[in-house]
């Protein structure tokens, strides 16, 4: 992050009439983007007349609080939260544990047939999840799984290829003069990552759990082979389910749009962070 | 690292504690690879030779699948076209839309954190919400694109809802996720050193020839990598489709994946489906080593590559 702050001399050449159109092509293109969710606020709080006003109603007056109630009580969203929070919660734990673990033998250990396997794990990055998605349905449905959280929760503890990846990348940056200093001490490997390796890479391991938990929580496809009973849905799974089984209230279904995913976007927030620079630890240095 | 063949019983009792440790430690992976990965895929093979409802057993027709019954569905071809034109439209647009908001907000000038987070928010709510979101902004009645044209007095189509329309509306919707390209951009941009701009500038080089000598040549790398995955995902689209069209109207945004999706899981055809995605991965594979293949020509690696 830190080159971001520095002055480089390409923005000190933006002076006055070139830093002016630079702030207004920026404004433009934020408005563009944030016309939607405006939208999408505004819509949520309106009476159900004003949704089809012409010409349109920029703030619904009085804005109706009521329909986040009606909409959030349309369809037990409260269970939904929960199934979600079950989900996401275990793939959080599941994925950080495996990943740290294989990421480190990948980064430090020595061992024949270590240069092959990566390569492997590299390229299941490359597999699309439509081709293991029917043969890993019909071999839960063999031990009985579907209809649970199981097949969502359990290949976690298994690691995700993206995740060792990211991890390995920033393990191999740390020093490995700590270690050895550890291991001279009489650490064995499990302290040293313990002790060592996992207080050095909170930033990393965050980034693992703040991805992961975006993704579980807005998971859609794998929610929706498995999951059959509504006392199961996850919230997107109730989102896709109002907007395609009532009679479309606009209004209703943006009020539990904005609620479904307003968890995550708090979390976007909150660890902004970790966010741009977890992208950005894989990505660009090999 | 590269000695080939190095038995186990030619290295040190310390290197074989080692190498079982690491052994122990990717255990989990290794069990994850086999049972979630290799052996599916090897199954789903097998399934692809068969006719199979998952209610009674499997019957082998061997290649029935691949050459019987796929050039002879019309939907396959349809959801292949959809595909790859929204493929050929979506990864470019992205690649240069994400590259137009990294330089937009790569200069550390006062404000740009919001604008940042402004252009990265809205990928935030990849999936369903995203979906929903745009199937309102695009209500051919009192969405808010319709209504702005009308404004202008434009009487706009009906988006979703238009056969003619409903590709390009999906495709128009996704300049909301840009934000996922930039980010990546953005660390791209930071790892180009200053100097170079510096001696750029003595040599009165101005903002348009920075840009075309400068950062396009040396962010080559930071764009395969963008090329890369923006392949990879887009020829997996489902959420958009299944959610703001359900494939319709008449098959206009029938995505490969959806519709291999309803013939597994609605039609229950899973051998058929298990031969479609066959399809759609052998696609997938061309395409990326096509563009691994062509890196030499356009791709510029500065440093030397980092090797183990």
């Amino acid at each position: 992050m830190s080159n971001y702050d520095q002055r480089d001399p390409y923005i000190l050449r933006l002076g006055g009439m070139r830093l002016f159109l630079r702030y207004m092509l920026l404004c433009l293109t934020a408005l563009l983007f944030l016309l939607p969710l405006y939208w999408l606020v505004s819509s949520s709080l309106k009476p159900e007349y004003q949704i089809f006003a012409q010409p349109p109603v920029w703030w619904p007056v009085p804005p109706v609080w009521k329909n986040y109630i009606d909409a959030l009580t349309e369809l037990p969203f409260g269970l939904y939260t929960l199934n979600t929070l079950i989900i996401a919660v275990g793939a959080v734990i599941g994925h950080v544990l495996s990943c740290a673990l294989v990421a480190y033998a990948f980064a430090r250990l020595r061992a024949p047939g270590k240069d092959v396997l990566f390569v492997v794990m590299l390229a299941t990055l490359m597999l699309p999840y439509p081709v293991v998605m029917i043969p890993q349905y019909i071999i839960f449905s063999e031990i009985g799984w579907v209809n649970s959280f199981k097949p969502l929760i359990v290949p976690t503890f298994l690691g995700n290829a993206f995740f060792i990846f990211l991890l390995r990348q920033f393990f191999l940056q740390i020093p490995i003069d700590l270690e050895d200093a550890a291991r001279i001490d009489g650490a064995n490997l499990l302290q040293i990552l313990w002790y060592v390796i996992f207080p050095i890479s909170r930033p990393a391991i965050a980034t693992v759990a703040i991805f992961t938990f975006q993704f579980a929580w807005n998971d859609f496809l794998a929610p929706l082979i498995y999951l059959q009973d509504q006392s199961k849905y996850t919230l997107m799974l109730g989102l896709s389910f109002f907007r395609s089984s009532f009679e479309v209230n606009w209004a209703y279904l943006m009020a539990a749009s904005l609620s479904v995913v307003a968890p995550v976007v708090l979390l976007f927030f909150f660890t902004q962070r970790e966010f741009v620079a977890g992208i950005t630890i894989g990505g660009v240095k090999q | 690292m590269t000695g080939r063949k190095r038995q186990w019983t030619s290295l040190s009792p310390a290197r074989r504690r080692e190498a079982l440790s690491f052994y122990l430690l990717i255990s989990p992976w290794l069990i994850g690879f086999l049972l979630l990965t290799a052996v599916p895929m090897l199954y789903s093979l097998y399934v692809s030779f068969t006719h199979w409802d998952l209610l009674t057993d499997p019957v082998w027709i061997g290649l029935d699948n691949y050459i019987r019954k796929m050039p002879n569905d019309p939907r396959f071809w349809q959801s292949l076209k959809v595909t790859l034109i929204y493929t050929a439209a979506y990864v470019p647009l992205e690649l240069a839309g994400g590259l137009f908001l990294a330089l937009l907000v790569q200069n550390r000038i006062r404000g740009i954190r919001v604008f940042r987070t402004i252009f990265y928010l809205p990928t935030v709510l990849a999936g369903v919400a995203f979906a929903v979101v745009w199937l309102w902004m695009l209500n051919p009645r009192s969405g808010l694109v319709n209504l702005a044209l009308a404004q202008v007095g434009i009487n706009g189509p009906r988006w979703l809802l238009d056969p003619d329309w409903a590709l390009p509306a999906l495709l128009m919707m996704t300049f909301w996720g840009w934000g996922r390209a930039m980010v990546i951009y953005l660390a791209g941009l930071q790892a180009i050193p200053s100097e170079l701009y510096e001696s750029a500038a003595i040599d009165g080089s101005n903002a348009w020839s920075n840009l075309v000598y400068v950062t396009i040549p040396l962010l080559t790398p930071t764009i395969f990598f963008n090329l890369i995955l923006s392949i990879i995902s887009t020829f997996q689209t489902f959420t958009n489709a299944f959610v703001a069209t359900n494939g319709g109207p008449l098959d206009s945004t029938l995505f490969f994946v959806l519709y291999l999706y309803k013939q597994a899981f609605e039609f229950l055809s899973m051998g058929y489906a298990a031969a479609l995605a066959w399809v759609l991965f052998a696609i997938i594979l061309v395409f990326t080593l096509l563009v691994f293949r062509s890196q030499r020509f356009w791709v510029f690696y500065s440093g030397e590559r980092l090797s183990e």
